[in-house]
Order: structure tokens, then C-alpha cells, then sequence
């Protein structure tokens, strides 16, 4: 049953990032990007991480889709001014990617650390979870805050109107 | 339950859709669709291990790249509007002064 559930988040997972890179029309793109994120939460509740899960969902999903959507919505993008590489550089992109996946399955394959035992725990509740964040991980969970603040103030600024005031511009000339 | 060279195979193969799309695709908001698609396929591998280690840190560890992915998304896309503004387009190839 359980595997059953991983193949069939698995193949929705990699198909619609498939479909992410070759939609034409980048809202597509976004939505397909959505699938996927879903695909991957649910990876998480399988994997006993049931409050990273909700968390994904509604960072990803929630916030950082919706922000990729406007940012979409406001350019105006669509097909039509959708710009595209010439078809040798797009056969050299899926070459140079599969020599990077037979480089990972190479390196990855027969390491010992895939014959460890497997056993279902309870690390991802969001009890034993606060408890690790909010003791050995207290100061980066402060300065991630920080971060964030920084980040905010940086998107106001770059995002703001470029014109400056009349009286500025004299003087900068 | 899932033996973990699985979730390795299955996050190597979102990673490497993520860099095919960013090599394969000129629009600079789908490279940065792409390169999300990186990140949460690192995020699978780390809550895997995290879990079958149990070891909490990996989980946390992964509420920071989620932290910072979306400080990285706010502020890339606010400089995806400013090279919008100055050359209306979002093709990448118009950023070319760097190139040597």
C-alpha cells in the first residue's frame, strides 16, 4: 500500500517537473511547479513529517507560487513573447543533464550508507520538532528572522519607482 | 516502508530535471521556477534522512532552506521587476555583460 502511494506521488512529481521545464507558457509552468510541490508534501506525511508537510503546502504552494503568479500576471507574459533557445542548445541541455544523473546514480549507487535499518519514528511531530528548534537551533532560528526582515526591506527597495525626486536629479548632474 | 535509496533516485531525478530546465529554458522566471525545484528535491533527501536516522536536525535544517528560499524568492523576483522595467523583457540572454 505504502509503496504503492510512493510510486504514484513519484510519477506525479517527476512528470509535472517535466512538464514545468517543457510547458510553453510560463502560468502552465507555475501550476505544473504546484503539482509538484503537492507531490512532495505528500512524500513528507509518508516519510512521518506530517507539520513539515503543512508547512511546505502553505509556503510553497501558498506564498511563493502566488508570488511567482503576480510577478507573471504583472510582466504579461505569455507564449507569444516567450523567448526560446535554438534546438542544438536545448539538445545540449538534456545531454549535459543526464551526464550529471549518471554521474548521481553512479556515485550514489552501492554505498553502504543505503543498507541501514529502517525504522518508523516520531522525530517529525511537531512537539519533538519544537523542541529541537527552540533549543539547539534557537540563535539560527533568530537570525533567519533577521534574514527575512532583510529580504523584505530589499524587495521594497528594488521594487520601488525608480524616478527620483525632481530636485535630486539636478544636483546628480 | 520505503527503503531510502528510493527517495535518493527519486530526489536525484527532480534535481536533474532542475538543472535541465535552467540549461534548456530562457525565460528568467523559469529558470527561477527551476531552481526551486532544485532546493525542495535537496529538502526530500534531508527529511528522508532526517527520518530514518532519527535525527531531528535534518527537519529543522529544512524549515531554514524553506526560510531562505522564500527571502531568495522575494527578493529575485523584485530584481526580475527592476530588468523587466529597464530592458521589457525577462530574457536572459539580454544580461550578457558579464560575459566574457
Amino acid at each position: 500500500m505504502t509503496i504503492n502511494l510512493f510510486y504514484f506521488l513519484s510519477f506525479v512529481a517527476v512528470f509535472s517537473a517535466l512538464l514545468v521545464v517543457f510547458s510553453k507558457n510560463p502560468v502552465y509552468s507555475v501550476l505544473y511547479l504546484i503539482i509538484t510541490f503537492f507531490a512532495i508534501a505528500g512524500h513528507y506525511v509518508l516519510l512521518n513529517a506530517e507539520f513539515l508537510a503543512a508547512v511546505h503546502v502553505i509556503v510553497y504552494a501558498g506564498a511563493i507560487m502566488v508570488l511567482f503568479l503576480y510577478v507573471i500576471m504583472m510582466l504579461n507574459l505569455n507564449t507569444e513573447t516567450e523567448p526560446h533557445k535554438s534546438n542544438l542548445l536545448k539538445f545540449a541541455a538534456a545531454i549535459c543533464a543526464g551526464l550529471l544523473m549518471i554521474v548521481l546514480v553512479g556515485s550514489l549507487k552501492g554505498s553502504e550508507l543505503l543498507q541501514s535499518p529502517v525504522m518508523v519514528h516520531d522525530v517529525g511531530l511537531v512537539k519533538n520538532l519544537g523542541k529541537v528548534l527552540f533549543t539547539d537551533f534557537l540563535l539560527p532560528f533568530e537570525i533567519a528572522s533577521v534574514l527575512l526582515l532583510a529580504a523584505m526591506v530589499g524587495a521594497v527597495m528594488l521594487g520601488k519607482s525608480e524616478k527620483p525626486p525632481a530636485n535630486e536629479t539636478k544636483t546628480s548632474k | 516502508m520505503i527503503p531510502i535509496d528510493y527517495y535518493l533516485w527519486l530526489s536525484a531525478v527532480l534535481f536533474t530535471i532542475g538543472v535541465m530546465g535552467v540549461l534548456y529554458r530562457r525565460n528568467a522566471i523559469v529558470v527561477f521556477m527551476c531552481i526551486e525545484l532544485m532546493l525542495n528535491a535537496v529538502n526530500l533527501v534531508m527529511v528522508a534522512f532526517s527520518n530514518y536516522r532519527n535525527d531531528a536536525a535534518g527537519q529543522v535544517f529544512v524549515f531554514f532552506i524553506m526560510a531562505v528560499a522564500a527571502a531568495e524568492v522575494a527578493v529575485g523576483l523584485a530584481i526580475l521587476i527592476v530588468m523587466y522595467r529597464n530592458t521589457k523583457t525577462t530574457d536572459i540572454n539580454i544580461l550578457n555583460r558579464l560575459k566574457w
